[in-house]
């Protein structure tokens, strides 16, 4: 039991083992809306737009979090205008505008050679990075991220499922969708330091269509999609404190993993049930 | 009387190419019409600029005398082509059926008691009561079909749109949709439909409106589908044949036939019923 609650003596340890969960948990969360919107490419995109964001925000000594979220929120605006207004498809401006934005930063950075190793953390993620105050912000993020969907539960619900007919039955879809697209920012922003930018997209996609291969309900698949996310944050930072791995890693390593038992699991059961009713004719 | 949808002189087009011309359309209260066409004509088109998802390029579309400029129309139930449906979508029928109460319910994520109780009557009264907790993939056409109509009654609307609620299901059905929709007529309900069933509108509709980038004709099938009007809205070779009281309405075929193209077609084979191919037919349609 000591060695087990050993890690815990450390301050660092501590914080990022609290901020793992609520970040998997988060991303569990937002994920479902993201798989059946068939938008995890956007997740991806975004986290790449932000990192830029956060180099400049750090090149010019504003707050990272703002910076960062303020460029986050105008990409994400920047693609919906895009695609509204031109015959430029989604995945196209998604590429163009959070690549730019991306190659921004790593300009940024090779100019100014010294900050590069600060910068490993928001690629890669890294526990050691974690402070009292980014928990701090996690928490706020995931607290306000779970109210919205709390309270906007069933117009997200007939917005992802189709969103021209729900516009119909009178859910302001166009709000939606631009409240959506703050909460994903503001969700990617906080999960950067832990998960790191290039990580982030997995940890969108993987625990969602995990629930969604145990369960055809949409309740059930948000409550199931964010505890696998929650649960791997937490089993990952053990492990990637134990194996001296980047906690990004760790956590997504183990995400896929839990993806490919669960995939196997299922259609083991599948094929057994297809057997029962062959014997039974 | 005042129209409950009125289009004045409405044009409409996705580009530059105009995909609707001029239209002029009145719809009165307690009127039921369908919209025939060719693919493409515009049907869906004209359902959603009446809905106000798309808006006109010109002209005007009033909802209860009120111009939409943009807003979606009020009270409007809408059945949307069920191919448009995202079917791997993880939601069953009463998840569904909900989503039409999304403005009435109250703020909480979870449906009140009046929610459920009208969600039961309202699959009771289509008769898909016992289907409730089925992810809507798991039903047959017809039962779909019913399912978002559901969704669509339980608003409470004042004009119902259904885009091709015939399509894609065999002749029973749709013969039973529409009559389900006589009903709901008779109990006052304006419905608007598209259809490519030119004999089942024959059939069951007081008044139908030929599309065709415009409007061609309206009025009562017995009166408009004539060779004339149906020729220029399919741009096709059309036949009207009147009998027993009934119209039915067929293409022409073209100048050759499939014989005349392929004189010895691949003939199938017939086989023998044996109670094991039966067998071995039915597991293969089970593991699908
Ligand atoms: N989203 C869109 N973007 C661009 N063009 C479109 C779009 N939707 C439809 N069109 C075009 O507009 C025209 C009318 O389409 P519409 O769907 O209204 O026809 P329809 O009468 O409903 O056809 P169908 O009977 O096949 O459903 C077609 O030429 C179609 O190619
Ligand atoms: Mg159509």
């Amino acid at each position: 039991m000591d060695v087990f609650l050993q890690p815990f003596q450390f301050e660092f340890f501590r914080n990022g083992t609290l901020a793992a969960v609520l970040v998997g948990g988060l991303c569990g969360l937002i994920g479902v809306y993201i798989v059946l919107r068939g938008m995890s490419y956007i997740g991806h995109g975004l986290s790449h737009a932000i990192f830029g964001g956060a180099v400049v925000a750090f090149v010019m000594t504003w707050n990272f979090y703002l910076g960062a979220g303020l460029w986050g929120f105008l990409a994400a605006v920047l693609i919906n205008q895009t695609v509204r207004r031109t015959r430029i498809s989604a995945d196209a401006a998604i590429g163009v505008i959070t690549t730019a934005s991306f190659a921004i930063g790593v300009a940024l950075i090779s100019r100014y050679r010294r900050f590069t190793r600060s910068f490993d953390a928001a690629l890669f993620g890294n526990i050691l990075g974690v402070t009292g105050q980014d928990v701090l912000v996690v928490a706020a993020v995931t607290l306000m991220v779970g109210a919205i969907i709390f309270f906007l539960y069933k117009q997200l619900l007939f917005t992802t499922f189709d969103a021209e007919v729900a516009q119909v039955y009178g859910v302001k879809t166009e709000w939606i969708d631009t409240l959506f697209s703050l909460v994903l920012a503001a969700a990617l922003i906080a999960s950067m330091q832990i998960l790191g930018v290039t990580l982030i997209a997995a940890a969108l996609v993987i625990p969602a269509i995990t629930a969604r291969l145990l369960t055809d309900s949409f309740n059930r698949m948000i409550v199931l999609s964010t505890l696998i996310g929650a649960v791997t944050g937490l089993i990952g930072m053990y492990l990637s404190y134990y194996v001296d791995v980047s906690s990004g890693a760790t956590i997504v390593l183990l995400q896929a993993t839990a993806f490919g038992l669960v995939l196997m699991i299922t259609s083991l059961q599948k094929r057994a049930a297809r057997r029962l009713i062959h014997t039974h004719l | 009387m005042q129209p409950l949808v009125e289009l004045n002189h409405v044009a409409f087009g996705y580009g530059s190419e105009p995909v609707l011309e001029d239209i002029c359309l009145h719809l009165h209260p307690g009127q039921f019409a369908a919209l025939v066409g060719p693919s493409g004509a515009g049907k869906t088109s004209l359902l959603k600029l009446i809905l106000g998802v798309l808006q006109p390029a010109r002209g005007e579309i009033c909802v209860h005398g009120k111009s939409l400029n943009g807003r979606p129309a009020p009270r409007v139930g809408y059945v949307p082509q069920l191919e448009s449906v995202d079917w791997n979508f993880p939601v069953t029928v009463e998840q569904v059926v909900l989503m039409g109460r999304v403005r009435r319910s109250g703020v909480w994520p979870w449906p009140g008691v009046e929610d459920r109780r009208r969600v039961r009557e309202v699959l009771e009264r289509l008769e898909i009561g016992g289907l409730a907790g089925r992810h809507i993939r798991d039903l047959s056409g017809g039962q779909q079909q019913r399912v978002f109509l559901a969704r669509a009654l339980i608003a409470e609307p004042d004009l119902l749109v259904l885009d091709e609620p015939t399509t894609g299901v065999d002749m029973r059905t749709a013969e039973n949709v529409l009559h389900m929709l006589a009903h709901l007529n008779q109990q006052g309900m304006t419905i608007l439909i598209t259809t490519h069933d030119l004999n089942a509108a024959a059939g069951h509709l007081p008044w139908v409106v030929c599309l065709n980038r415009r409007v061609i004709a309206q009025g009562p099938p017995d009166e408009i589908f004539t060779t004339e009007t149906l020729n220029e809205t399919y741009r096709g070779d059309m036949l009207v044949i009147r009998q027993d009281g009934m119209l039915f309405v067929q293409q022409k075929p073209h100048g050759h036939t499939y014989h005349d193209l392929v004189p010895n077609p691949v003939a199938g084979e017939a086989m023998p019923q044996t109670p094991e191919s039966n067998n071995g037919r039915l597991s293969s349609t089970v593991s699908v």
